[in-house]
């Protein structure tokens, strides 16, 4: 198969930054492989689970391994804004999970700048407590000291809008709806200054003015000298907050450029 | 936009430029990672960095251990009534079971008092175990979403039972007192034998934690192994009179057991009837070893495994 690099040797610099451009990830071919346990057969059921324990070969047979990313390369540089697009199953939440170090790769390496967050649609926190007490624990998590998150509270909990319709903030979080929940998640990770954040379909959800919010906050985070990576379908929302698309098909790296040129492809590529 | 995925794979690649200055042109990805002083990502920090890091949270293992306490209860009217409740209802069991129907209390003095302090410091190593097991398995989610050293679990749900020991000590003093013990100086003992239990508790915690996040079917075996020591500890009758006429090798087994001896230091302090005569040899001893060695051993084996906490 095509391994996509980003040619940037053969490319004459088009006037260079003032600023030296500085490293955050640096994404060195590589290859992700799941392997899927349980694949197949109904992993409920007791008579199999038993023939499972029982059968030599069961690891043959029940194991699946999906390759989901081919040889991706690339480098993110500090103050980026990187939207990365492709089909569903394309690989882009599986490369996030492991820039985040979450999931590990088979083959080639993956270098950050400190610890990168990631912000994935479904990143639960903890539901049987109140809203108030996930931004505390959320903020604690993260390293924050207790001081500074007596000072950012009412702006966490103003920015995810959650009190705009009533004092939901000392509600439990499993009475929130998804996006009331997603929007909290993101007040929380953003309101720390990462070096590098990873937002994963995490937007979708929330409500156009929380969107409008998140993106402005994007920007900042990228004047703070971070580098973002948004993983949306929502072609208008990387337009606004992305300087640069990497997009991936099948788990190979098909384009990385400027976000309208490869929009534009991708655009003429799924048919629109 | 267009939410149809075509598949149409026609393998041209096209490539966008990118400016990029010319000063780290032609350096190899590990090279310019290295000019850089980036890390590769996920790996695991030396356990001095990480204890450095683990101490940093040391508020959010505190905040989480409360928030939890205070959670528990929530969806139960009587709400935290059920910390003091829990414990006494157990001995309440207990008592009925064994000390009247079946008369284990035979030769035990203030048997109420000796039944209720083995259930509730048996307790405190078994919820920590129970929720140990859980401790990353059962917290994926907050694992995904946010980067905190690991252990910070395990250690906040043994912290949750000291806890509610606390609670339930309250209950134990109250009944000591009612059942005609005396406050005297050797009750000060009890705060060294908990101390060295909770270390014990953490490290356990810590090691079924690590076992607990691979072993997903570990949750449904631990209340089998738990009962079983359990019934080994002498929770309800006295390992001292039971082994007086055993072989040697047996009687020394259950005497190191570390939850006879916790449960033993916490008899001795508080009970009179239960002298330095019925104590296995070195039981002091025995208890800060098993403290020191599960402590640090399960620590270390925990920290093993940080990389790969909450992956696939």
């Amino acid at each position: 198969m095509a391994v996509a690099e980003p040619e940037q040797r053969t490319l004459p610099p088009v006037q260079a930054p003032p600023a030296p451009r500085v490293p955050t990830v640096v994404v060195d071919d590589v290859h992700i492989v799941y392997t899927v346990y349980g694949a197949g057969t109904g992993k409920g059921s007791a008579t199999a689970a038993l023939s499972r324990m029982l059968s030599k070969k069961r690891r043959a047979s029940n194991v699946r391994r999906v390759h989901a990313v081919r040889g991706v390369s690339f480098t993110a540089y500090r103050g980026e804004a990187i939207g990365i697009i492709g089909s569903n199953g394309s690989g882009k939440s599986t490369l996030l999970k492991s820039i985040a170090g979450l999931l590990p790769v088979e083959s080639g390496k993956i270098y950050t700048d400190g610890q990168p967050s990631l912000l994935g649609v479904n990143a639960a926190m903890m539901n049987d407590l109140t809203g108030g007490t996930n931004v505390i624990l959320g903020g604690l998590a993260m390293g924050m000291s207790r001081d500074e998150i007596r000072s950012r509270y009412k702006g966490i909990v103003d920015f995810s809008g959650i009190n705009e319709k009533g004092d939901f903030i000392s509600l439990p979080m499993r009475t929130y709806s998804s996006g009331m929940a997603a929007r909290l998640r993101f007040s929380i990770a953003a309101a720390k200054n990462h070096d590098v954040l990873m937002i994963d379909e995490a937007l979708a959800t929330g409500d156009r003015s929380f969107q409008k919010r998140s993106e402005d906050r994007i920007r900042e985070l990228r004047k703070e000298a971070g580098t973002v990576f948004l993983v949306s379908h929502n072609n208008k929302s990387i337009r606004d907050t992305c300087d640069r698309v990497v997009w991936l098909e099948h788990g190979v790296l098909r384009m990385d450029g400027p976000t309208e040129e490869v929009l534009t492809a991708y655009e003429e590529h799924t048919g629109k | 936009m267009s939410t149809v995925s075509e598949t149409t794979h026609n393998g041209a690649v096209a490539v966008g430029a990118a400016p990029v200055p010319s000063a780290d042109d032609g350096l190899s990805p590990a090279q310019l990672a290295a000019k850089y002083g980036l890390s590769v990502s996920g790996a695991r920090p030396n356990i001095a960095e990480y204890t450095r890091q683990l101490w940093g949270r040391r508020h959010f293992i505190n905040e989480f251990a409360k928030a939890r306490t205070a959670a528990q209860y929530t969806q139960a009217r009587l709400g935290q009534l059920w910390q003091v409740m829990t414990p006494l209802l157990n001995a309440a069991v207990y008592y009925l079971i064994f000390g009247v129907l079946i008369g284990t209390r035979r030769g035990v003095d203030n048997f109420i008092a000796f039944l209720v302090t083995g259930v509730f410091i048996f307790t405190f190593t078994q919820s920590s175990v129970l929720s140990g097991v859980r401790a990353i398995s059962g917290n994926l989610g907050l694992i995904r979403a946010l980067h905190f050293p690991r252990a910070s679990m395990p250690i906040a749900f043994t912290l949750m039972q000291l806890q509610q020991l606390m609670m339930s000590m309250f209950v134990l003093l109250a009944i000591v007192l009612m059942t005609g013990e005396v406050p005297d100086a050797s009750w000060l003992l009890a705060i060294p034998a908990l101390f060295t239990q909770w270390i014990f508790n953490t490290g356990l915690a810590l090691v079924v934690a690590r076992l607990g996040s691979k072993m997903t079917d570990l949750a449904q075996l631990m209340p089998f192994i738990l009962r079983t020591w359990m019934y080994m500890s002498g929770v309800m009758y006295s390992i001292d009179k039971l082994t007086s006429t055993a072989p040697h090798a047996v009687r020394i087994l259950l005497d190191v057991n570390p939850a006879a001896v916790y449960i033993d230091l916490m008899r001795f302090a508080l009970i009179d009837s239960v002298t330095s005569s019925q104590m296995p040899p070195h039981v002091w001893a025995v208890a800060v070893g098993w403290a020191v060695v599960v402590g640090i051993g399960g620590y270390i084996y925990f920290w093993k495994a940080e990389e790969s906490y909450g992956r696939g």
